[in-house]
């Protein structure tokens, strides 16, 4: 599968997809997107990326293993949650900043809520098809 | 009522999935978890009654929506839901690769090493 | 219900428990001194529970506790009165002595710690049963009492007998136990009460009911398992596999007679029927007679022991179903005299054992001169069990013939019953404190001397009160006797037997008893002969068909599992399956709820064309017999459905179809090129058959099922919620997402858990493949054979 056309093209193709999946991370709130379509989207770029450039170098472009991300992503979910509890209303209740003008989207516990979805489904997502593409290259 | 057209399909997406994780081999039976879970996604979405082409989006200068949207609830299970199947599927296609590469068979006539044939009787004494 | 806080009670409860999670630390510091301070933990529960003897004496009733599950009426209470108190007392006074006799007695034992956790903590659980109100407490705490007993027995768990008598004990208690728990169902379901003190004042509410007969059963199977009642009876003997405290202990002393306890407790709401004055004293009386000849028929001083127990109890369980006061008085008296007598009895037993090296009562003699104490005190409890004065037996033997007489050939039978009964008791109590120690000394194992006071100081202090007691009846009666019995009764009873016997017809019983008792204990290795040989020729008891239905379980259970597990995955698919299409048609067909058919949709060009596309990729997915067409046509199939979602107004779950779809085409890909896919499907005619009628079957089911509840009303009041407040307090224009991460959330915490946990449990799997290669990699020899 590893076509010069798909090695060349595959680090550009992945890097649009992750800025991609962020954006449709943050317009999740409003409009169609969110956690679990973004992290899938971000999964999808990194398993384009090992089947294109092997899964060693999209490992190194990961930097962390990919479970340690999606934990820090569930620990992340379960803070945002519990965040509520410092200001003395019940778990997982929303806080909202107030606005900042001309980011184009509101900065609350929602969000890092919902942050924490997409890196565990990135994280998982990408580690069961980076382990399945290993397979591959024995 | 179009909910009759889709109840049809699911049952059909139901029926077929059974009858792929009725066969023998680990393969086919991987291929009916996918249509599988694709029935019971589709059997929510129905039972929550259809709406065409109007995504439960409020509009930027509402607060609440005009007209009648697409019953937002069962989307957020499906969606949810399609996400688990596809873990579930992950999880039994590796499953299903390791337990080819160590048993060497890919039947599950021939994978009997939690059961195997003439298991004998378990001690009678204390 | 009293709300302090912290009383003292409430400390008591739990005092022996946390004890249990101190000393084997304070053993491994101290060694068998570790005694001398749990033992502490009883004295300081009987000397609180002896507060309580003032004002129960005068007639009092002291409860307290707290709140447990209060919409459920279930509290955490207790309830003190004559009954309860007398228990507790015995059970404290008693437990500690066993503490410091444990103490000598497995003195250098590397598990005496354990031994000491798992007493105390039997002590806190029996403390608990007797002084337990709610009924849902007194059912934890007898089951906490099997268990610990089940721990006891089985504490010298290497050797088979051992694990066999736990084993043994804990299904014939615990079933019981679960006769209890259906019982106490019964009778709240009855009565409406939830506690004792609550159901004592329904006052004749359940023997009028309806639920009496039933109730009665449950109570009595609870009852005669746990004091060892005929049939249930060969459990106690086994249990004398634990170490001789746990003899003295639970099995004659106080566990044994929790049931007897029960019945004691349940007498004023549940007595006087017909009903119980046949069954109990019928049961009793057999179980008095069988215990009294299978002990006869024993050599080894503890089985001897056993078995008059079971014998006792009988006669316990007899006298409290008698009906008259007296035989109450009479249950009462035996119970405080058996408990001083008879674990006294057993610590000597131990004390033999522990010094000479043996209890089998044919090569024991002479000891007399080198334990004088041990068999001072064995001679005063077995005066006491043989029913002689000056001690405390006697007033309760006393009493038993006062009660019953002969004034009906009713109660003449069950005097007869009580003679032989005594006699035989008689008989063995004399054995085993006479036949070890007079006569010439006979060379044993070890060469005995006395004991430690450690292992002395329990048998001559019960043996001690039980003298007490006798001599100054009148306080005992005041103090202990009566309002016992008052609590048994249900009304106040006078006690005033006394150490002058009264010449008349008890007196006289009492002597052809103690004539016959004499007579078999000259004639004792006789009798024995004899009792053994009919034994022989009836050859199955009850302890054999524990056996075999133990064995028939587990055979009939491996028969079972060979018939519906044959370990073919299609047999379990195709059954669950049959059972899902069940689950779906058989409702519709019975209930006669066939939905009509509904009216065809009107569908645009759009929706036909997606729909035929989901079919013809399904229909390509079944017929696939290459990889390619496989992976391509399971694609068709998912971007169907992602298009299906679109159409319908879910472009959220359309994309993320879309994204699984592709991701799960990709690692199927990846899997499939190295797994062979068979060209198509090579199942026989016949499975193919049956197989497509389960899944017709199935798809039919779910689509009639859909069929009904799309034709139902839809309530949208959830969805009308979400959507109303999605922007207004969540601040989310897409209602999907503020549902997936706000109003939802805690759910969705926990499915992103799942796929977290999917994601480990893969690479679980993969480690595990690559740590087998690094094995082969060291073993390359044997690598083909571990391979296949």
């Amino acid at each position: 599968m590893r076509t010069l056309i798909l090695r060349t093209i595959a680090p550009y193709l992945s890097a649009l997809m992750m800025i991609f999946s962020v954006f449709v991370l943050l317009r999740g709130h409003n409009d169609p997107g969110g956690g679990f379509i973004g992290g899938l989207l971000a999964a999808s770029a990194f398993a384009i990326y090992g089947i294109a450039s092997g899964v060693a170098s999209a490992r190194r472009a990961m930097r962390f293993h990919p479970m340690a991300i999606a934990g820090s992503g569930l620990a992340m979910s379960v803070l945002a949650g519990l965040a509520s509890i410092l200001f003395g209303v019940p778990f997982m209740t929303g806080l909202w900043a107030p606005p900042i003008p001309g980011i184009g989207f509101e900065v609350s516990s929602v969000l890092f809520f919902d942050l924490g979805v997409y890196l565990v489904v990135l994280g998982a997502v990408t580690s069961i098809a980076l382990a399945l593409e290993e397979r591959d290259e024995e | 009522m179009i909910e009759t057209a889709l109840s049809v399909l699911v049952g059909i997406f139901f029926a077929v999935a059974v009858y792929l994780l009725l066969s023998k081999h680990t393969i086919r039976i991987m291929l009916g978890v996918v249509v599988l879970g694709n029935a019971a996604n589709l059997s929510i979405f129905t039972a929550g009654r259809l709406t065409r082409e109007v995504p439960p989006v409020i509009p930027p200068d509402l607060y609440v929506p005009e007209i009648a949207t697409a019953n937002p609830l069962p989307q957020a299970l499906v969606l949810t839901a399609i996400v688990i199947s596809f873990s579930l599927f992950a999880f039994l296609l590796v499953l299903a690769w390791r337990a080819y590469q160590d048993l060497d068979t890919d039947n599950t006539e021939e994978m009997r090493l939690a059961e195997p044939k003439n298991d004998p009787l378990p001690p009678l004494s204390y | 219900m009293g709300t302090d806080g912290l009383s003292l009670t409430f400390i008591a409860l739990f005092l022996p428990f946390i004890a249990a999670m101190v000393a084997p630390f304070l053993t491994q510091r101290m060694g068998h001194k570790a005694a001398w301070v749990l033992a502490l933990v009883p004295a300081f529960l009987f000397v609180h529970f002896a507060t309580f003897v003032g004002t129960v004496a005068s007639g009092g009733i002291v409860t307290g506790g707290h709140d447990w599950i209060p919409s459920l009426g279930v509290d955490f209470s207790w309830l003190l009165d004559g009954l309860s108190v007398t228990f507790a007392l015995l059970i404290s006074g008693i437990g500690t002595f066993i503490v410091l006799y444990s103490g000598g007695y497995l003195k250098g034992h590397e598990h005496q710690g354990r031994f000491f956790s798992f007493i105390l903590m039997f002590m806190g659980a029996m403390q608990g049963l007797v002084i337990s109100d709610s009924f849902l407490m007194l059912f934890v705490f007898w089951e906490l009492t099997s268990i610990t007993s089940f721990l006891l027995i089985g504490f010298d768990h290497a050797r088979e007998a051992s694990r066999r008598a736990a084993m043994q004990a804990l299904i014939v208690t615990g079933m019981g136990g679960l006769a209890l728990l259906a019982g106490l169902l019964v009778i709240w379901s009855a009565t409406g009460a939830t506690s004792l003190s609550g159901l004592l004042e329904t006052d004749g509410v359940l023997r009028e009911s309806a639920l009496y007969g039933l109730a009665f059963l449950l109570i009595l199977g609870g009852a005669f398992t746990k004091s060892a009642q005929f049939p249930f009876h060969f459990w106690l003997p086994n249990a004398m596999e634990a170490p001789t405290p746990v003899s003295a202990y639970l099995h004659s002393a106080t566990m044994v007679k929790a049931g007897v306890y029960l019945l004691m407790r349940l007498n004023p709401v549940m007595g006087e029927t017909v009903l119980w004055e046949t069954v109990l004293p019928l049961f009793g009386g057999a179980t008095l007679l069988v215990g009294g000849f299978l002990a006869v028929r024993q050599s080894d001083l503890k089985l001897m022991l056993a078995y008059t127990t079971v014998a006792s109890l009988g006669l316990l369980v007899m006298l409290t179903g008698f009906g008259s006061e007296h035989a109450i008085e009479a249950a009462v008296l035996y119970l405080i005299a058996h408990s001083l007598f008879k674990g006294a009895l057993f610590m000597v037993a131990g004390i033999i054992d522990h010094e000479a090296g043996t209890r089998d009562v044919t090569s024991l003699g002479g000891l007399r001169k080198a334990m004088p104490i041990t068999f001072g005190a064995a001679l005063v409890a077995a005066i006491s069990m043989g029913g002689l004065p000056p001690l405390f037996g006697f007033l309760a033997k006393e009493e038993i013939y006062y009660a019953l007489g002969f004034s009906s050939i009713w109660s003449a039978l069950f005097t007869i019953v009580a003679i032989l009964g005594n006699a035989l008791m008689f008989a063995i109590g004399f054995a085993v404190a006479l036949k070890p120690f007079l006569g010439a000394e006979v060379k044993t194992p070890s060469h005995a001397h006395e004991g430690p006071p450690l292992l002395w100081l329990g048998p001559v202090v019960l043996g001690g009160a039980s003298l007490l007691a006798a001599f100054l009846s009148p306080l005992t009666h005041r103090l202990f006797s009566m309002p016992m019995a008052r609590a048994v009764a249900g009304e106040p009873l006078e006690i005033d037997i006394s150490l002058i016997p009264s010449i008349g017809l008890p007196l006289l019983l009492s002597l052809v008893t103690v004539a016959l008792g004499y007579a078999i204990y000259w004639t004792l290795g006789d009798v024995r002969q004899r009792v053994g040989a009919a034994l022989r020729v009836i050859g199955w008891g009850p302890d054999k068909g524990f056996d075999q239905a133990v064995r028939g379980i587990v055979r009939g259970a491996h028969r079972i599992t060979g018939l519906i597990q044959n370990g073919r995955m299609e047999t379990y698919m195709t059954m669950t399956f049959a059972v899902i299409a069940a689950a779906f048609l058989v409702p519709l067909i019975w209930a006669g709820e066939m939905p009509s058919f509904p009216e065809l949709p009107v569908l645009t060009l759009y929706e036909i064309v997606v729909i035929a596309i989901a079919i013809i990729g399904l229909g390509a997915v079944l017929y696939a017999d290459d990889r390619l067409t496989a992976i391509v046509s399971l694609g068709i199939q998912g971007f169907a459905v992602a298009l299906i979602f679109l159409l319908f107004g879910a472009p959220d779950l359309g994309f993320t179809q879309f994204m699984v779809e592709t991701l799960s085409v990709v690692i199927l890909a990846l899997v499939i090129t190295r797994l062979k896919l068979a060209k198509s499907d090579h199942r026989p005619t016949r499975e193919k058959l049956i197989d497509v009628t389960v899944a017709s079957l199935c798809g039919i089911g779910l689509m009639l099922a859909l069929f009904k509840v799309t034709a139902l009303t839809f309530d949208p009041a959830l969805s009308v919620f979400f959507t109303e407040y999605s922007r207004s307090i969540a601040h989310g224009r897409n209602i999907v997402n503020v549902i997936l991460v706000d109003y939802r959330g805690v759910d969705t915490m926990g499915e992103i858990a799942v796929v977290m946990a999917a994601g480990l449990a893969i690479l679980a799997l993969v480690r595990v493949r690559l740590g087998r290669r690094i094995m082969h990699a060291e073993m390359p020899a044997s690598s083909k054979e571990t391979a296949a």
